[in-house]
Order: structure tokens, then sequence, then C-alpha cells
């Protein structure tokens, strides 16, 4: 980890100075949404809409009259914040103001279980919008339910010991990334420049982006709460999560090459790994090598094709 | 202009004519030939609006409570399953306020399938908070969708116009289309008071304390409560513009009569042949046809049934269990009479899963009502007993 210690460094960080998350809301200690939409929102600036389901930042905004951010927020119900999304991007665009950006803000239920059939319509249709799932890995609101976005042998309240979760995590952005949409990524509140950098070129580019951000929850992964930033980064390290993003389902690049640190140190730091045997442990260490050699042959597969065709200009794609 | 036009074609006129400028819908029979039209509108250019297909009803109320957070006139149109699968925001479009107007085709629910209508689907949304108009007539479904625009923004309350499958949706009527600058006079465009926008940051839809829900439900109830005043006056001003207006209650032949039939949608036209033929036989008969029902006219629903001797409802939908729906609410409004100006109230369930209501059915129900012949409280019309069904389906095989 030494060879990325200027990487992390607080004072090397070079971020947006706004602030748009203003004191007073209701996350908890050590919440990794938090922190991702305070970055989100210094990426994005004052000229953005939020989109919020059902997920913890539902309840983090405020009780009203209370509203914790310094951008209109619409919250709407559990498994519609994509098409809600597209819906205001519809209003905005016939009123003339396409210079707003539009952005779902949904965990990993809402997005990779009760709310995927909204999010693949939406980007199917190629709407102009901002999709970031912020990804705690269970439905953490609820006070901690297994999500097709829990990764294998974790414990939660409907996956408990000695029956823990025996299915690998969803990969979600594998599957946006095959509706051929112009840009998917991963993220980490770990690495705020580059999760900055990604919403930014996001919002520069029409139609449907989706960005996938890793997020502790000190209550969920029963962490310590001053190691949120630490076990997310753990997470990219130990090759848990690679940061990467895909161009228009093809041209994919690598972000961050990890120093690949044994997945115990990662495992280690939370309480929902506490149960797993070395050879569960085995096979999530075989999991990430074999997970890497495959996302690098995505990445040789898309240096190897030519350009796709483009439709001709009578029927443009939106972006 | 003059156009000979089928109800779902009236209903897309009438969205047309709103401006609407964000439509949101999914395919569905009977209602598809309405977005349909709509699809040629926005493809020709006639209309200026986004129109966003979408992958379910679901997602097309969804898209329509965003993009009318933002502050669009916007418009989704469905039938049965569609309506039913999108209850959930049915609820959130009315609790945020929303002007939304939709346009669902009565179309009974499955199993078994069927295609033809009944009055279950929307009646099972009674309860949450929308404006129900039931037209019945494509002129009608016209005048109503621009009239409901007005009233959903006024009271900010979405509406549902109900229109019957078949009878109504797919019956060609000649209809006159109001000219666009008349409509234009009399619907401004949108100002939604408070909408999402960068330079308000506003937050919409938060969670909200024991201490402050309920004021939020009792402004709903005092918007329908406004909202009945708000649509005799749009219906007013729309008479003084285009010469039609229909009230929230038609009343047919009322003077004298001792038995009425209450009903809505076209039943209520046939009925009114029913009426003219007991009339010529020199029986009294009348017809009241239930134009709006939510917010409900409950006043002058009294006033208009207040004396008379007996009111037969007539449900093409029943709530299991008890009985008809608009015979359960006809019965609770007359309770408020006093008891010697309280008429008989009886119920007739009927048509369900697009059975004919004919003519005659209506006839016979008036004459078997008049003579006392008529089973209180509920009687199923034209219905096998389970022994008939069986025999009816062993002979079949």
């Amino acid at each position: 980890m030494s060879t990325n210690a200027t990487l992390y460094d607080p004072k090397n960080l070079h971020l947006p100075d706004q602030e748009l998350l203003r004191s007073g809301h209701l996350a908890c200690p050590g919440c990794g949404a938090a922190l991702g939409m305070r970055l989100a929102l210094k990426a994005l600036g004052p000229k953005t809409i939020v989109v919020i389901p059902a997920c913890c930042w539902a309840v983090i905004n405020g009780p009203y009259p209370f509203h914790a951010l310094g951008v209109p927020v619409l919250q709407v119900a559990f498994e519609t914040a994509a098409v809600s999304a597209a819906g205001i991007r519809a209003a905005l665009h016939m009123k003339g103001r396409d210079d707003v950006a539009v952005l779902a803000w949904a965990g990993d239920g809402g997005t990779f279980d009760i709310g995927f059939q909204s999010l693949s319509g939406a980007v199917e249709r190629n709407e102009d919008i901002i999709y970031v799932c912020y990804d705690n890995e269970a439905y953490m609101n609820t006070g901690i339910q297994r999500s097709s976005a829990t990764p294998f042998g974790a414990w939660t309240t409907t996956t408990p010991e000695p029956d823990t979760k025996p299915e690998p995590k969803k990969n979600i952005v594998e599957i946006l990334a095959e509706h051929r949409i112009p840009y998917a990524a991963t993220a980490s509140i770990a690495f705020p420049e580059d999760f900055v950098r990604k919403l930014q070129k996001a919002r520069s580019i029409r139609g449907a982006k989706f960005i996938h951000l890793w997020i502790s929850c000190p209550a969920g992964h029963k962490s310590e709460e001053r190691l949120s930033v630490k076990i997310a980064r753990l997470a990219v390290e130990t090759g848990v999560f690679p940061l990467y993003e895909v161009e228009h389902g093809t041209r994919y690049t690598i972000n961050h090459e990890p120093s690949f640190l044994d997945v115990t140190h990662y495992l280690e730091l939370q309480g929902r790994f506490r149960h797993l045997t070395p050879e569960q442990i085995e096979f999530i260490r075989q999991s990430i090598r074999w997970e890497w050699q495959r996302l690098r042959a995505k990445v040789a597969m898309g240096e190897s094709l030519p350009e796709p065709p483009v439709p001709p200009a009578s029927h443009p794609r939106p972006s | 202009m003059k156009k000979l036009l089928k109800g779902n074609s009236a209903v897309a006129y009438g969205v047309k004519l709103a401006r609407a400028e964000v439509i949101a819908a999914y395919p569905i029979t009977p209602q598809t030939s309405i977005i349909e039209d709509l699809a040629a509108f926005v493809a020709k250019g006639e209309l200026q609006a986004t129109f966003v297909k979408v992958e379910s009803e679901h997602s097309a109320l969804a898209a329509c409570i965003g993009a009318a957070s933002a502050g669009a006139r916007v418009f989704t149109a469905t039938s049965a399953q569609g309506l039913a699968l999108m209850h959930e925001l049915i609820h959130w479009a009315a609790g945020a306020r929303l002007p939304i107007v939709l346009a669902d085709v009565n179309r009974a629910m499955a199993p078994g399938w069927s295609i033809w209508t009944d009055q279950n689907d929307t009646l099972s949304q009674r309860d949450t908070g929308w404006m129900q108009l039931y037209c019945a007539s494509s002129q009608e479904v016209v005048d109503s969708v621009v009239q409901a625009y007005k009233v959903a923004e006024k009271v900010l309350l979405p509406v549902m116009i109900v229109l019957d499958a078949f009878f109504l949706s797919h019956t060609h009527e000649v209809v006159d289309v109001p000219e666009q600058t008349l409509v234009d006079r009399f619907l401004p465009p949108l100002d939604l008071p408070l909408r999402l926008d960068v330079e308000r940051p506003g937050a919409f839809g938060n969670l909200v304390f024991p201490d402050r829900y309920m004021e939020f439900r009792y402004k709903i109830e005092l918007a329908h409560r406004e909202a009945l005043e708000v649509w005799r006056e749009v219906d007013r001003e729309w008479g003084e513009l285009v010469g039609r207006s229909y009230g929230l209650l038609e009343a047919y032949r009322l003077e004298d009569a001792e038995t009425v039939l209450l009903t809505a949608g076209t039943p209520a036209s046939t009925g009114k042949v029913a009426v003219d033929q007991l009339r010529q036989e020199g029986i009294p008969a009348g017809l009241v046809r239930l134009r709006l029902f939510r917010p409900f006219p409950a006043a002058e629903l009294e006033r208009l049934l207040s004396g008379l001797r007996r009111v037969v409802v007539l449900d093409r939908n029943c709530s299991y269990g008890h009985h008809g729906i608009f015979h359960q609410e006809v019965k609770s409004a007359l309770y408020e009479l006093p008891e010697r100006r309280r008429p008989q109230v009886l119920g007739v369930v009927a048509g369900l899963g697009g059975r004919d209501i004919t003519v005659a059915d209506l006839a016979a129900i008036l004459r078997q009502a008049h003579r006392g012949e008529l089973a209180a409280p509920v009687t199923w019309w034209n219905v096998l007993q389970p022994e008939e069904e069986a025999v009816a389906l062993a002979v079949a095989k």
C-alpha cells in the first residue's frame, strides 16, 4: 500500500470546494452514503436535481420540514428511481432546461433488485440521466437483510449463520454495460477524485450514465465507524471491488491497478465476515483472481474491436 | 370541427387540445389506441410533447410523477391490470398533489382474462385521493379531458377520466372538436406553484412524523371538498365557451318519477331509452347518471332523489361480500335524508366482464322494481346459478 501513499493523503486531494450537503443530516456516524452524496454534489454542483427512492438517503435527507441538500430533491417509490429521473428529464427538456443534471441516487436494493426493471427500461431508452447506485451490499435501512448485491458468505439478518449467503454478488455494472449505454463505471468513496472525475465525465455525456459506488456501512458491515474509508480502500486494494469504466459497453478502462493485498485484510475488519472458514476465504481469493482475469479479458476484447457502426442521421441515438 | 371519433380518439384529441407536455404510457387493450393516436400526433409535430415509451404501467405513472413534479402537464392512459399495477403510484400521485390526468378504459380484472368492460378496475382505486369522472359519450370524453386539466391544476389533485371498454372506447360518434384557440383561452399553460427548481431547491416527499402526516392528508380531503364547486364552475365556463356542459350528475325525466335508475357510464345512455319505454307504458320512471364519482356529489344527489319512492342503482362492479360500489355510496348519501323523504335503494349487479346490458334488461329491471318484485338489497342480473352453469357447461362439452 505504500506505493499509494500520496494518493491516500487527504492534503493531496483536489476536490471542488462547494459543499451542497449541509450539516444536520441524519446519516449514522461513519456512513459512506453521506460521504458519497457530499462528493457527488461537489462534482455536479447546484444545477442538479436529485431523485431518491426508498433507501437510507430517504431518511438521511431529514424529516419534513428539513432538507439537508442545497439542491432540489424528489423522493420517489422504491422501484422507480431511474424512470422518475427520466420523467423529470422529459419535463426539463420541454422547458428548455437541458443544462440541469438529473441524478438518480439509489441503494443496492433499489437498483439490483426492486428497481431493476425500471432501471433497465430507462437505460435501454438511453434516458439522459446519471444513475448512482450507492452500494452497501444489503438492505441496511430496514435492518440488514440480504440483497442480490450481498457478497458470498456475508452474514445478514436473513442469511444468518450457518446459512450465510451462498451466491456471489450480482455484477450490476456488466449488466448495465450490456445495455450498451454510453457510460458505466465503478467508484469508491476511498477514491474521491476518481469518483468526482467520473461524475463530471458522466455529466458531459448525453444519454444514460451509471455509476456503481461502493460504500461502507458500519451498522450493517459490523465495522468500526472510524474505519469506513479504510475498508472502502481495502475493497479496492484487495481486488474485491475493481475501479473501472466502460464506454458504449465495449471500451473498458481499469482506473486503478490494485496492490492485491490478501483479502483477509478486508474481511477481518468486518463482523459480517467473522464466521468465514479458511475454505470459504480461499474460495473468495480464487474468485477475486478469476474476476480480474475476466475483467482484463474484457479490456483486451474492447481494444481488439473496431468502432461500432453509427446509425443513420434520420434515427439518431439520443447520445 | 366535426370529426367521427371513437372514445379513445376523443381522449387523444382532448390531450392534444390541452397541450400535454409529457406523455408516458404502456400498451394495454382496450386503451392502446389512445397512446397510438398520441404517438402519431407527437411524431407529426402536431403535439409538442415528449413521449416516454416506458416498460410498464408502473413506470408510466412514475415518469408522470417525475415530470409533473418538475412542472410539466402530463398524461397517461391504462386499463385493468395496468391500473392495478400502478396502484402504489396512484396513491403517490394524489399524496404528492400532482395534477396528473389519466384516462382509464374500464376493463374487467383477470382471471379469467377479459378485455371487456366493467368498473372494478377504477373503483378499486376509490380511496386513493384521485378524482374520478365517468363519461357516457365521445363528445363528453373530449370535453372532460380538457375540463379535467383545469380542475386538477386548480385544486392540485389528479383526475381519472373513465370510459367503458368498446361500448365507448371503440364506438365511433360525431364529435365537435373545439378550436385550439378556444381551449388555449380556457386552459392557460401550467404554472405549478411548487416544483423541482434548481433556483429554489426544495425537497418533496420527505419522511413525515406522526405530528404532521395527518395535516397533509386533511388537506387532500379539503381539496376534494373544494373540487366539487370547482368542477361546477369549470363545467359552467366550458359551457359558455363551447355550448356544452354536463353537470356533476345528469338527471333524465325525474319530473313525477317514482322509480329511478341510477348508474354511470354508457349504461346510462341505454337507460334513457328504457325510461322512455316505461313512460310510454305509463310507469313514472326516471334516470340519474353519476358523472363525477370523486369527490362524491352527495348533497346534489340528496336534492335530486329526495322524496322519490325508489332508486335502483345499477353497478357494473361489485365489492364482494357486500353490494355494488355505487349502490353503497348512494345508500350512504341518502341516509342523511329524513326518513319520510328517503327513497328505497335497491341494487343490481349487471354486465360484468362486458356482458351486454340491453334496453330490454334495463326496462325489465325498472318494471320489476316498480311492481316491488326486485329482490332487496341486491340482485345479480342475468346470471346463471352454479347448478345451471354446471348444466350449461355439460351441454357445451
